[in-house]
């Protein structure tokens, strides 16, 4: 089968019922199709109760789109979107710890925290711990910078995003919660929207 | 126990009883209009059956032989019936033996609740006795599923459970309940069902305009073809589907789990679709200008070679569950919604019309299938039986009206091939996962939730000795099934894939059996083996005129094979008449 299946980087955001379990069932919709998880976050969101994931894959958006679908039907998932790099803002945020002897005597450290807009967390005797928040790249720069000096260890965030052109999950959410118990269903609107900003 | 029953039903509403766990369940069994469980009790699970013990007036318990078979009888009771099927089992054996059914449950959309016991809460997660992770095991296999550890939770959890395991497209789920929170006693309010979840929206708002885009495809069509599924039975919506069919004219076929749907001998019903299908409506999938796909899901069994499929046809997709449209096969509208809602619509815009010249190139196909294949299947010239011939016979002597539960395997092709289905709700089968062993307990359900019907349960051979010890089940409970074993010795759907694309490399396909009628006779079951056509009517007269349940073998031809056949891999155009 000759189809062109462009993939790329995209950005699940799923909004959640703050549910036990939920995590695996949401997990097993990628590992049933072999499709990695390059990167996931999960925290509560800015609304009481719920919990909001993002998950990073490299996928077409073809898959990505059936995928969507399938994390939407949980029962427990209030909404799902996904979108590429260009359509979010997104940090990850970096630890660094180096020895603070190594560090004092070899480096420049204002230098050092000027241009990669770090900054030192926690100073103290034995070692120093600096932050840095930003892309891949950035957060990538710093390392290479500081494993000359013996950099003990360092940790690295999942991403988390923002979407640029949404109005946000908030109102939508305030609807939901406004909505009675009843027969008759609600919302779907975005069904409409398939391609762009994808719910259902 | 006792008089906290009485209690619950002299308190008025809004007043507090206290009452276990356990009781809390069957109440709210009761509430949900349960009439039959199937199940099996076990040291994880007794608090519930001890409670049972004072509800055994209110609900009836079958008592199965393994909990595969309970949960196979839960599935055939909701497909007969229309409703939830209720299954109990006990931790960590009971609870995974459910797997399969739970599985095959999932995949075909039947309603279910299963009520598993498990360890005290303190002992989660320590390997106690007959502890298994039940929640983790059944997530890929349920529709949602919940594990309870304080009976406080029990009234609100079992109400979530019933509204999500019927509502939108149905599912199996699993509420998996700690010993201590079957014990404990606790305030109980009431029973309240459930019809909202905030995070759940079972069904999708129906857009006019896609209802719009689709009339107006439907009357421009030429060559329109309905493909229809169990989205229509499950939606109960086969009057309105009838009627839309009616109205546009439009040669319809059915996937296996859409059998009955509309009888098979309207007009307008072409047949079968999919690997064993007929053979006008494989091939004419790949010649109709407008494909209308109706609560079914294009199974991989159904589409053969998707790059394949349908190229040329604009696709109508109607289906509740958004996340079926466009998964296998790209639609040109897609109509989001409950079919019970959806078609009343889309009649009321298409034009009145009948495809005659388009229709007469289904029953040209059917004619070539006929002489190719299906008149040798039904009048065999040898000596020997054929599959065929026992259907034929059976149709003859049920009129159609009878409810037909197939195991897996050839006879389960030729049943659906050939059964004759007049009334809804009448062909129970294991479509998306195959399960052998399926027939036998779905047959005992099956009865339950059609008590006035006739049930006959079709089964290999091989697919018999899976589940053969529910003939015990049967003996208990004096249900009456009607078995029928078309015995061809064989693994036959194995068989012939062996003999068609392994060049009759028959590895492990040749099975014993043990003297099937003295194997029902032990559980008092009559029966009878006949080899002869001459016996076959009679056989199946005194089979059918029996008060309960009886046994039949009919020994049938060894090495004989299905067709019309889609080999795995190609296009439903490519579909062999042998
Ligand atoms: C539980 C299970 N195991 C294996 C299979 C694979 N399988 C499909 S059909 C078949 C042969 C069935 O033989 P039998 O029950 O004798 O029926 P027949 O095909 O002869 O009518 C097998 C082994 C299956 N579908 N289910």
């Amino acid at each position: 089968m000759s189809q062109d299946i462009e993939k790329k980087e995209f950005n699940i955001t799923i909004y959640t019922e703050n549910q036990v379990g939920l995590l695996n069932r949401i997990a097993i919709i990628f590992t049933r199709r072999k499709i990695n998880i390059d990167s996931l976050n999960t925290s509560p969101s800015e609304v009481d109760s719920i919990h909001r994931f993002n998950i990073v894959i490299t996928e077409s958006e073809e898959v990505v789109r059936k995928l969507t679908r399938q994390i939407e039907k949980q029962v427990e998932v209030l909404k799902v979107y996904y979108n590429t790099n260009e359509d979010i803002i997104w940090q990850e945020l970096a630890l660094y710890k180096v020895s603070t002897d190594v560090i004092a005597e070899k480096v420049s450290v204002e230098r050092l925290l000027r241009e990669n807009g770090a900054r030192a967390v926690v100073i103290r005797k034995d070692y120093t711990v600096f932050e840095t928040t930003g892309h891949r790249e950035e957060t990538d720069n710093l390392i290479s910078i500081l494993q000359p000096y013996g950099l003990i260890e360092f940790v690295r965030s999942a991403r988390v995003a923002i979407i640029k052109n949404s109005e946000g999950f908030n109102t939508k959410l305030r609807e939901f919660e406004q909505l009675q118990p009843g027969e008759e269903v609600m919302e779907n609107e975005y069904l409409n929207k398939g391609q762009k900003v994808f719910t259902m | 126990m006792e008089v906290a029953q009485q209690e619950i039903e002299t308190k008025p509403a809004q007043e507090t009883v206290n009452i276990t766990g356990s009781a809390a369940v069957l109440e709210a069994l009761i509430a949900e209009g349960t009439d039959t469980i199937f199940g099996y009790p076990g040291g994880a699970i007794m608090p519930i059956y001890d409670a049972l013990y004072d509800y055994n007036d209110r609900l009836n318990h079958i008592l199965v032989r393994h909990e595969q078979g309970g949960i196979h009888a839960g599935q055939g009771y909701a497909r007969t019936s229309g409703k939830v099927g209720v299954v109990f089992a006990t931790s960590g054996p009971g609870a995974t033996n459910l797997i399969t059914g739970l599985a095959d449950a999932q995949i075909d959309s039947t309603p279910l609740v299963c009520v598993t016991g498990q360890v005290f809460a303190h002992l989660l997660g320590t390997d106690a006795f007959q502890e298994t992770d039940v929640i983790n095991i059944t997530t890929p296999v349920t529709k949602w599923n919940y594990q309870v550890t304080d009976a406080n939770e029990i009234p609100e959890v079992m109400a979530k459970a019933f509204y999500i395991a019927k509502s939108g497209r149905p599912g199996p789920v699993l509420i998996d309940i700690t010993k201590n929170a079957q014990i404990q006693l606790f305030d109980y309010k009431g029973y309240t069902p459930c019809n909202h979840i905030r995070s759940y929206r079972p069904k999708p708002i129906v857009r006019p305009q896609y209802i719009q885009e689709a009339a107006d495809l439907i009357n421009k069509a030429e060559k329109p073809f309905v493909l229809f599924g169990q989205g229509v039975l499950l939606g109960k919506a086969e009057a309105e589907f009838k009627a839309f069919v009616e109205k546009a004219g439009v040669p319809s076929a059915w996937t296996i789990l859409g059998a009955g749907a509309i009888p098979t001998e309207h007009p307008l019903n072409v047949g079968m679709l999919g690997m064993h299908g007929n053979y006008g409506p494989n091939v004419l999938t790949n010649e109709c200008d407008v494909l209308i796909a109706i609560g079914m899901r294009f199974d991989d069994r159904v589409t053969g070679r998707l790059d394949k499929y349908a190229k040329q046809a604009k696709v109508i997709h109607l289906d509740i569950d958004p996340a079926e449209i466009d998964k296998n096969v790209k639609s040109t509208v897609p109509v989001w919604g409950d079919c019970k809602e959806t078609l009343p619509l889309l009649t009321a815009l298409v034009e009145e019309k009948q495809h005659i010249e388009w229709l007469a190139r289904f029953n040209d196909y059917t004619r070539q299938e006929v002489e190719a294949v299906i008149h040798n299947e039904l009048n065999p010239t040898t000596d020997e039986m054929t599959m065929g011939e026992v259907l034929k016979e059976l149709n003859a002597l049920t009129n159609g009206d009878a409810v037909i539960v197939t195991d897996v395997g050839q006879h389960q092709m030729v049943a659906c091939r050939y059964a004759r289905f007049n009334q809804t709700r009448s062909n129970v089968t294991s479509g998306g996962l195959g399960t052998m062993g399926f027939a036998l307990p779905a047959a005992i359900g099956a009865k339950y939730g059609a008590q006035d019907r006739t049930v006959v349960a079709i089964i290999g051979d091989g697919g018999f000795q899976m589940t053969c010890q529910e003939l015990g089940t049967i003996m208990q409970s004096g249900v009456d099934v009607k078995i029928i074993i078309l015995n061809n010795h064989f693994l036959g759907m194995v068989r012939q894939w062996q003999e068609l694309f392994n060049q009759r490399r028959y590895s492990f396909v040749d099975i014993e059996s043990p003297d099937f009628v003295a194997l029902a006779a032990a559980y008092r079951i009559p029966g009878k083996s006949i080899s002869e056509r001459t016996d076959l009517q009679g056989a199946l007269k005194e089979m059918l005129s029996t008060e309960g349940s009886f046994l039949l073998e009919v020994n049938v031809t060894k090495e004989n094979n299905v067709f019309p056949m889609v080999p795995q891999g190609c296009s439903v155009s490519e579909i062999r008449l042998k």
